[in-house]
């Protein structure tokens, strides 16, 4: 059992936990994730470690509540625990110093962001960060961010926060303007939001680095449901991955596998609505 | 009454049955295909074996169980005294009863079957073992020698790391498993399925080993959470028996369709996580009308057998060479026929024919002939020239083997491998790194329950040697 030390809601169905897992803790490094189920009979779930404390022997993990196990993990309140945390899973990011770099994060994308981009300024990049969201309620660590980004660019949908529109927007005027334009370009968040920034970045030829999130099961490479095309070969995002280079991904497999069983969810969440009201 | 019994009457009865559920009733269900002898049967039949001299039987065990003595015992209407030298031999003979090759082990080499039938040793051990365990505390303890103070760690809880964390507990030293997944048994857990071997058998297994002493931590994926030099520190030896768990791909196209599994995966997903399977589990799975499974050793019929109660219409075994050569069980086979699965032999697989919206839909498949036989006798499969075909397939099972999983070998660069990856080592298990050992299919690649149990019986008593200054160096 993983205790659960705290559990804020910092966004609509996004919370941030803290766990114990001190051997995690100790190993882990930017880039990496763990396997996470709440209770017996759980999916595994992968999460990326946003944050760890090895003194204390925490680990920070930012959840999206957008299916049954996901709500199930953030149900679980100070003081409860998680059954199962295994981990840190996937490489760690290859933090080098480009100079300067971009990072994008949209949507809970931001919290896997968040340690690999202060992973990059602490190797001495300088590092502009953008994130997105739909509206101001979802933009996310933007004060964390803030700390040690160079610039920190906010863009939403409806314009409640920052620039109104998309992190592409933003990312177009560090490309286009000599003077800023980034090394390389880090960028986490939904498929078609790195989708977009790779597409962006490939006629510059800017080095362009992805987080992906495929379906898991162990985590460990045994089974090969998280496998993505990179360059034309099949990876298995768990232990090549998660991050790849954006350029060589088939982002279309990508976003089929991740719909491979949107229907029977689908259907379990009626029976479970059905359920609830009788 | 065995041993009034003259050589006459034991040769005169004939080899038990086993009662198995009703093919049409358990192809839609998980619950255990053979439900085992009675006691009557099981004594019965152990009054088959002649006790003759030469004892072949115990040539054939990998872990030399000492066949002769537990069935004359069993004969003898000496439960206990049956159970206490089977259990003294086996570490989990209740699994090995179920899942080991007998056919091509022990029963091949018995004496009545040259004849006839030979004695049917596998259901004589399974009947001994289930009643050891439902009889535990007739049988009392073992008395443990004192704590030797000295710790060992075992990677991986499948049965190589469970054998050994026994035999090691026996000897009086302390061990911790360490397991990646979040529950044990490692391929038995998660590989196996239920109606071929109760995972309840698992849990009681180790709850024996819990009893020794044994620290289980599950969760721990060595090479990530831990490494073996941090192993190295904290103990004093190490058994690393992390199984063969890397799928191999097939490399044609459409692999990356939706409704084309790993067996690894499709075997997990209802194995290990409950998906189609338990009601509670939210653990999804694709059912699939149609399920081609590639392959034709145990893994593809454990796959194709699932399939069915899953509910496929047809769940179907594609396999490039001719039944002979199908490296399952022939208890395996034979089940998988009763419950309605189809054997296309000679197909080999040539592509996955997507649905245009990403779904897989057809198996594309070259049917195969035997050609003349190669030099070393075989008959090899060549392409029937033109011979393609389409076989409506929605869910596609790829279960053409496993290799060593290189997430902890490649953490451990003074560990030696060979070159498929698996680990070297002596035939007492050492490896190129003093006090580290290993057993299971990381080292020999995907093999058998028993040859990793005998791996890691073997490779305790060298520990032991290492720990205690005795044996050779
Ligand atoms: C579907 C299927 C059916 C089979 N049927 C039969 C049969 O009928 N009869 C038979 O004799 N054999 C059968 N086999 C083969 C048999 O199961 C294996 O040979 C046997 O389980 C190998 O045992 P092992 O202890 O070496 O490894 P495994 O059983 O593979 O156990 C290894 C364990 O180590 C864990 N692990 C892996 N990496 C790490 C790590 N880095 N850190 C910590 N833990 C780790 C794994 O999660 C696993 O629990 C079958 C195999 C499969 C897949
Ligand atoms: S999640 Fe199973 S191999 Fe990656």
């Amino acid at each position: 059992m993983f205790e659960v030390i705290g559990n804020d809601i910092l966004a609509p169905n996004l919370h941030r936990l803290t766990v114990r897992a001190p051997r995690v803790a100790a190993a882990r490094r930017a880039g990496q994730f763990v396997m996470v189920r709440s209770a017996a009979g759980e999916e595994r779930i992968p999460l990326t470690i946003g944050d760890a404390d090895p003194a204390a022997g925490t680990i920070t993990l930012y959840v999206q509540a957008i299916g049954a196990s996901t709500r199930r993990i953030v149900a679980v309140p100070a003081g409860g625990a998680l059954r199962d945390v295994a981990g840190p899973l996937g490489l760690p990011t290859h933090i080098a110093n480009w100079g300067r770099v971009a990072c994008i994060g949209g949507g809970v994308g931001t919290a896997v962001l968040y340690p690999l981009a202060r992973a990059l300024a602490e190797a001495g990049n300088e590092v502009t960060t953008i994130i997105g969201g739909r509206s101001a309620q979802y933009i996310i660590l933007k004060d964390e961010l803030a700390a040690f980004s160079r610039e920190l660019l906010i863009t939403t949908e409806d314009g409640s926060l920052g620039r109104k529109g998309f992190v592409t927007h933003a990312l177009d005027d560090l490309i286009t303007d000599p003077k800023l334009r980034p090394g390389a370009v880090f960028a986490v968040g939904p498929v078609p939001m790195m989708r977009a920034v790779a597409e962006q970045t490939r006629p510059h030829g800017i080095e362009t680095v992805v987080s992906l999130n495929p379906i898991m099961i162990d985590g460990t490479g045994m089974c090969g449901g998280c496998r993505v095309v990179v360059g034309g070969v099949s990876r298995f995002a768990c232990v090549d991955g998660p991050e790849f280079d954006g350029h060589q991904v088939d982002f279309a497999n990508l976003t089929d596998r991740l719909s491979t069983y949107r229907k029977i969810e689908a259907e379990h969440a009626c029976r479970l609505a059905g359920k609830e009201t009788v | 009454m065995s041993a009034t019994m003259t050589m006459k009457e034991r040769l005169a009865i004939g080899r038990v049955r086993m009662t198995e559920l009703d093919a049409v009733v358990r192809s839609r269900n998980f619950e255990e295909v053979n439900r085992g002898l009675s006691r009557e049967e099981a004594e019965c039949e152990a009054n088959r074996c002649i006790q003759c001299t030469h004892r072949p039987c115990v040539d054939g065990c990998p872990v030399g169980v000492s066949i002769p003595e537990f069935l004359e015992r069993l004969a003898a209407g000496d439960l206990a005294g049956s159970a206490r030298i089977l259990t003294g031999d086996n570490a989990l003979p209740a699994v090995c009863g179920r899942v080991c090759p007998q056919e091509t082990q022990c029963e091949a080499r018995c004496v009545r079957g040259v004849k006839g039938e030979p004695v049917a040793i596998g259901y004589l051990e399974r009947f001994v073992a289930d009643w050891a365990m439902a009889h535990a505390d007739e049988l009392g303890r073992p008395q443990l020698p004192a704590s030797t103070g000295r710790r060992v760690a075992v990677v991986g809880c499948g049965p190589a790391g469970l054998t050994a964390a026994g035999e090691l507990a026996r000897r009086g030293h302390g061990v911790t498993i360490f397991e990646a997944l979040h529950d044990t048994g490692g391929v038995l857990r998660y590989g196996i399925p239920e109606f071929r071997l109760p995972k309840e058998i698992i849990d009681r297994e180790v709850a024996r080993l819990l009893e020794l002493g044994v620290a289980v931590e599950c969760n721990v994926v060595i090479g990530k959470t831990l490494t073996i030099a941090q192993l190295k520190s904290a103990f004093d030896a190490l058994f690393v028996a992390n199984g063969a768990g890397l799928p191999m791909m097939l490399n044609i196209p459409g692999e990356n369709l939706k409704g084309v599994y790993s067996a690894n995966e499709y075997l997990t997903r209802v194995n290990l996580m409950g998906a189609g399977r338990d009601s509670q589990s939210t653990t999804p799975i694709l059912l699939g009308r149609n399920v081609a499974v590639i392959g034709g050793g145990n893994t593809a019929m454990d796959c194709v057998r699932t399939a069915r109660r899953l509910g496929a219409e047809r769940a179907m075994i594609v396999y490039r060479r001719s039944e002979a050569e199908m490296p399952a069980r022939v208890e395996e086979i034979k089940h998988a026929k009763e419950e309605g699965v189809e054997f296309l032999v000679l197909n080999a697989p040539l592509e996955i024919v997507g649905d245009g919206e990403g779904w897989a839909s057809f198996l594309r498949c070259q049917r195969m002939e035997l050609g003349p036989p190669d030099d070393s006798g075989r008959r090899r499969p060549v392409p029937v020239e033109g011979a393609e075909y389409d076989l409506p397939a929605d869910v596609v099972v790829n279960a053409v083997g496993t290799r060593a999983n290189p997430l902890l070998t490649a953490t451990a660069p003074d560990l030696d491998l060979n070159r498929w990856g698996n680990i070297e080592s002596d035939e007492r298990g050492a490896t190129s790194i003093p006090g580290v050992y290993a057993g299971g299919d990381i080292v020999r690649g995907g093999s058998t329950v028993i040859l990793a149990m005998g791996d890691g019986k073997r490779a305790a008593a060298a520990i032991h040697d290492y720990l205690t200054g005795g044996g050779a160096a």
